[in-house]
């Protein structure tokens, strides 16, 4: 009988190269999220094309995509949890849950910034706005450490719906209110890095570290309360 | 007979889905090594009873042990030494088989050695290996959650209509298989509705009776 238990981070890995592997393979993220994300940023510009509110407002509506966009990557990764019953063999197995957030979590923020990629792309054509190198840098950093906290909330929460009824209109529930701050935080730094409403790039880096902070709390957080959670 | 040699011991337990009482007072103990084999009608609780000695149904009333582990205190400990095989396979319909036996191997520490010797017992070829899990028949995904089971290799094992969908080759080997893991002190409950393939392998038959359990003697 086999006695020895891997640890998180092998867990973790394992997870991640999973996930990321089945969207490597089913192209979900590609077929179905960015065209998504990509007609919700056309009627953006569409509602809003007047005076040069689109570039004042352009942050706003690039976090916004992501955060809407990020409910169906957050659901997908726990469907496929579901789909035969693969959540259950993992609890069977007695896996370390800390190792299923964290490898839930590494998976989606890669797949976030290589989503956030497009959309920053799309929206300085859509949405006509500047981004100098300096820019670009605390564009980055602020995409980077925001992924981190709206996958961690949406590792945790996607686990907790993922056995529950409704779990379509429970994510969204349950997601949005929780990355709000982070929401707040990523707009005024991306305004930042767009250099409109008057923001300067100086004024951005504050606003990454509150990210930092958000990060650390939400992935710390997390990992000690998705095994409570997801239990029954 | 000791706690010790016993695999499983529930006293009057109660496993409510919802306010439904899925299983009523049920009292059963399983000696390490034993294959038992649970009958009963649709419904009657074959299925909340693995999945309470799995550890994935919370224990209402009453006591219930899993390898000495108390199922209301202890739930993980006793999870990481049993192996479940419900009615779905757990396996992931975009990978391979041969990636769902490498991700399984990666999550419970098993080397390369035992995935394919495991892949190779049931039957899995090279071609089949290479086949996504979405393409293969009933059958094939079967035997890959079985390849999955031997390498967890679990101290119980917990089947649910383990020979389903299975060819007589597939069934001939699961049989074979759990033989073997009894005679290496693993202990196996299958519920099955095929009483004469599963009433051959066990050597105990209990029943399930609208949530009750009913011994039907030895084998």
């Amino acid at each position: 009988m086999r006695q020895q238990s891997t640890s998180t981070m092998s867990v973790a890995r394992a997870i991640a190269t999973k996930d990321l592997r089945i969207e490597w393979r089913s192209k979900v993220l590609v077929n179905q999220v960015l065209p998504f994300a990509g007609i919700v940023m056309v009627l953006f510009a569409f509602a809003l094309d007047n005076d040069g509110i689109l570039q004042r407002v352009a942050p706003g509506l690039v976090w916004l995509a992501v955060l809407f966009s990020s409910l169906i990557i957050v659901q997908r990764t726990f469907a496929i949890e579901s789909a035969d019953n693969a959540l259950d063999a993992i609890k069977v197995a007695g896996v370390s849950p800390a190792g299923v957030f964290l490898g839930k979590s590494v998976a989606l923020v890669v797949q976030l910034l290589l989503f956030e990629c497009v959309l920053v792309l799309l929206s300085l054509v859509l949405y006509q706005v500047h981004l100098s190198w300096g820019g670009a840098v605390l564009l980055v950093t602020v995409s980077f450490l925001a992924n981190i906290g709206i996958a961690a909330m949406g590792a945790l929460y996607g686990g907790l719906g993922a056995a529950a009824k409704g779990r379509e209109t429970l994510l969204p529930l349950l997601l949005l209110p929780a990355v709000a701050p982070v929401l707040i935080a990523a707009t005024r730094a991306t305004e930042s890095a767009f250099g409109v409403s008057g923001a300067t790039l100086g004024e951005g880096w504050p606003w990454a570290a509150l990210l930092a902070v958000f990060g650390a709390l939400f992935g710390f957080g997390g990992t000690l309360a998705f095994g409570v959670l997801t239990e029954e | 007979m000791s706690s010790v040699d016993e695999a499983v011991r529930l006293h009057n337990a109660v496993v409510l889905l919802g306010s439904f009482p899925a299983l009523a007072e049920a009292s059963l103990v399983v000696k390490k090594g034993e294959i038992v084999l649970i009958s009963g009608a649709n419904g009657a609780g074959k299925t909340t009873l693995l999945r309470l000695c799995a550890g994935l149904v919370p224990l209402a009333r009453g006591e219930a042990t899993v390898l000495g582990f108390n199922l209301a205190t202890q739930r993980k400990e006793a999870q990481a030494h049993v192996g479940m095989l419900g009615h779905a396979n757990g396996l992931y319909l975009d990978l391979t088989a041969q990636e769902n036996l490498q991700f399984w191997g990666a999550v419970v520490g098993a080397s390369a050695q035992e995935i394919a010797l495991s892949a190779q017992r049931m039957g899995l070829h090279t071609r089949l290996l290479g086949t996504t899990v979405a393409k293969m028949s009933a059958g094939q995904r079967r035997r890959t959650a079985l390849a999955i089971l031997i390498i967890r290799r679990a101290s119980l094992w917990l089947l649910d209509e383990p020979h389903a969908g299975l060819d007589a080759a597939g069934r001939d080997e699961i049989d074979s298989i759990l033989r073997e893991a009894t005679s290496a002190g693993a202990t196996v409950i299958v519920a099955s509705h095929e009483l004469e393939r599963a009433g051959a392998l066990a050597t105990r038959r209990i029943e399930v009776v609208g949530g009750a359990i009913v011994e039907r003697g030895t084998q």
